[in-house]
């Protein structure tokens, strides 16, 4: 799960990591009773998307007066933004976040993030702060610095000095600061499952202090039971309706561009199944995982969710039935025909677990539009036929 | 031979009185598996599916003289299960729950290592020796006795895998599923190296999928080390890019994860790569013919 920028800042200063002051607006109203609030007279107009590359996109300006943070809070309220990990639709801003403006310095990169291989959380760091941080990764590696951390020992001092040093900060006071940021940092992201944090820049400021000036944090969703606080932080508005309906009844839905609708066991499988529908010609229109525990019902609610898609020409089930058994999903199919009108072909391949009784399920059923696939290939090649009007 | 278990390994199932402990433990049972008993803290003394039931791993290692647990307790409790069978001194944990929180299987993974126990999972199918042996959820009557071994990050596609090289007339030795967590126990790379050393394993089936850099670290060690025939598939060219908020992930592997790179590091090492994973067994087939 992702939460905002402000949201991330909550919990920064909750940890003693210095942040600017900034208030959350709904309204251009807000926004500029939460400017005179903080006093001043420069203030940041935020877009609070979850989505880098907002700056670029045109969701972050200055405003040097009142009359301009109202005047860049209705141009960014209700706009949509597009940048290079929205996606060509952009998402719509519901939310700005109104900061007093710092005076900057100078421009640093800070994470925290587990490292797969190392097992552990690794901090990384770099003096090119403010830049798109993969491309200083790709051309100048060296200025990266990596420090892996083990929760069993957790932060030493080590760890601050050569994160210090490897920023090339010599002076004492902006040492001890920058090493109590660091550490505070990777306590927030033990203490709270955190899955990654990045602030991107974390700027050093004319008077020697350092502050995060953006925030961006993603937690383990496996670990969100004990952490209440944080779930409730989730925004709903920023999530795809149909993906969030399907998930309700334990169906992992991505929706694509393709017009073969896909239900699947697994979610490796899933990703096969498009693989070679793709391979055949033909393409996917969605990944659906029904898990583990598919039945009758949630087999009916994934048909409605995939045939909402007016693009859908086919329907392709493919189930290896281990914890699943495929006579639940026969049965499932039979209650889709029933509840939904399923105008398309539907292309069926049950194999695995009570595969036998599926397949007799399915043949006293009598249901005009389905077709038999004997195995993964042959049905993606009749789902793309199918789809194609053959 | 196989790889690290076979009909003479003795299980316990931690987790063993649950409702999925208890299911799956008996299909293990009846496909041959020694369940030899199972521990539920509280029920120690009790008898489940005519086996022992103990309050600790402690208890069943030493009564039973089990050496692998299956683990099936629920999520917030596996760390502290895994940390229990190490402690105890069994020698291979295979962990199938799903949804155990990053941060308690680090803290469990490094205690595994630390006492020497090897590990499967989390969220994963399990292990298989076919014919001897099975650990895990896995449908038992798709996997054939044969000389292949299957490694899989995905369940259904070790299944989809293994159901295409039987029906070409070939069999499993061994078939692993490590799951595809941020952090997982035994990877491609020991058990390729086990595939490698096992007599009876004349080729291996390694499935992936796209994230992370186990695949093409795996490449890496196949080009050095493994004379045996590969075939590879890696699930998730058509998945859609991500829709990621922060950049370090990607800096951190020094990959993006894409299917594509795998499969190129993959066949640069000499891997049979096939596109879709409806080839698997033809390829199997080309490599052993």
């Amino acid at each position: 799960m992702n939460i905002h920028e402000y949201q991330a800042k909550q919990i920064f200063q909750k940890y003693g990591v210095p942040t600017p002051r900034g208030i959350i607006a709904n309204t251009p109203d807000q926004a500029v009773a939460n400017a005179q609030e903080l006093g001043g007279n420069i203030w940041v107009v935020k877009a609070q998307i979850h989505a880098g590359g907002r700056g670029l996109g045109g969701g972050v300006k200055l405003a040097k007066s009142i009359d301009e943070v109202r005047e860049l809070a209705t141009e960014i309220l209700g706009m949509t933004l597009v940048t290079h990990q929205t996606g060509p639709e952009g998402k719509l801003v519901q939310k700005v976040y109104i900061e007093e403006g710092a005076n900057i310095q100078d421009e640093l990169y800070l994470s925290v993030v587990l490292d797969r291989a190392a097992e552990m959380p690794i901090i990384m760091a770099s003096t090119e702060g403010g830049m798109d941080i993969e491309t200083v990764a790709e051309e100048t590696p060296e200025k990266i610095i990596k420090i892996a951390v083990d929760p069993a020992y957790g932060f030493q001092g080590y760890h601050g000095r050569e994160l210090v040093f490897g920023l090339g900060i010599t002076d004492k006071a902006e040492q001890k600061k920058m090493i109590q940021f660091a550490s505070k940092l990777y306590t927030l992201y033990m203490e709270n499952d955190a899955e990654m944090i990045e602030i991107n820049p974390l700027i050093k400021t004319a008077e020697g202090d350092f502050l995060a000036l953006d925030g961006k944090m993603g937690f383990d969703d496996s670990a969100l039971g004990r952490h209440p606080d944080i779930e409730d932080m989730r925004d709903i508005s920023e999530e795809d309706p149909d993906e969030r309906e399907a998930s309700q009844y334990g169906l992992s839905y991505i929706s694509l561009d393709g017009e073969i609708g896909c239900m699947v066991n697994g979610a490796g499988l899933a990703m096969g199944t498009m693989d070679t529908i793709n391979y055949m010609g033909g393409t996917p229109a969605n990944f659906l995982d029904v898990g583990g525990s598919a039945n009758a019902e949630t087999v009916a609610k994934g048909f409605e969710i995939i045939l909402k898609n007016p693009k859908v020409k086919a329907i392709f089930v493919n189930i290896f039935g281990g914890i699943v058994r495929c006579d639940r999903i026969a049965n499932g199919i039979i209650e889709a025909t029933k509840i939904t009108d399923v105008n398309v072909p539907v292309i069926v391949r049950l194999d695995g677990t009570n595969a036998p009784e599926a397949a007799e399920i399915l043949k006293n059923a009598n249901i005009s539009n389905l077709i038999v696939g004997d195995d993964l290939g042959d049905g993606a090649a009749k789902a793309v036929a199918a789809a194609k009007g053959e | 031979m196989s790889i690290l278990v076979n009909k003479d390994t003795k299980v316990i199932v931690q987790g063993f009185t649950g409702k999925e402990g208890s299911f799956h433990a008996e299909q293990c049972m009846d496909y041959g598996t020694q369940i030899v008993g199972g521990v539920t803290p509280g029920k120690g003394g009790q008898t489940h599916l005519g086996k022992p039931v103990f309050n600790t791993v402690k208890d069943a290692v030493n009564t039973t003289g089990a050496t692998v647990s299956m683990i099936f307790v629920p999520p917030a409790f596996v760390a502290d299960a895994v940390m229990e069978a190490a402690s105890a001194g069994i020698e291979l944990a295979v962990i199938i729950t799903e949804g155990a929180p990053v941060r308690d299987m680090q803290a469990a993974k490094a205690c595994a290592v630390k006492n020497g126990m090897m590990t499967i999972g989390p969220n994963c199918p399990g292990v298989i020796t076919a014919e001897e042996c099975k650990i895990g959820i896995m449908p038992g009557m798709i996997f054939k006795k044969g000389n292949v071994g299957l490694i899989s990050k995905s369940g259904t596609l070790t299944y989809e895998g293994a159901n295409q090289v039987c029906n070409e007339g070939y069999g499993i030795s061994t078939a692993v599923g490590i799951g595809g967590d941020p952090i997982i126990g035994l990877s491609y790379k020991q058990l390729l190296q086990m595939f490698q050393e096992d007599p009876e394993t004349e080729a291996i089936v390694m499935i992936g999928e796209i994230g992370g850099d186990l695949e093409i670290q795996a490449a890496a060690y196949i080009k050095e080390n493994i004379t045996k025939p590969v075939v590879a598939f890696i699930a998730g060219q058509t998945a859609p890019a991500g829709k990621r908020m922060g950049h370090a992930g990607a800096i951190i592997s020094g990959s993006a994860g894409t299917a594509k790179e795998k499969m190129d590091a993959l066949q640069a090492a000499g891997v049979k790569v096939v596109v879709s994973p409806a080839e698997i067994g033809k390829a199997v087939k080309e490599v052993l013919s």
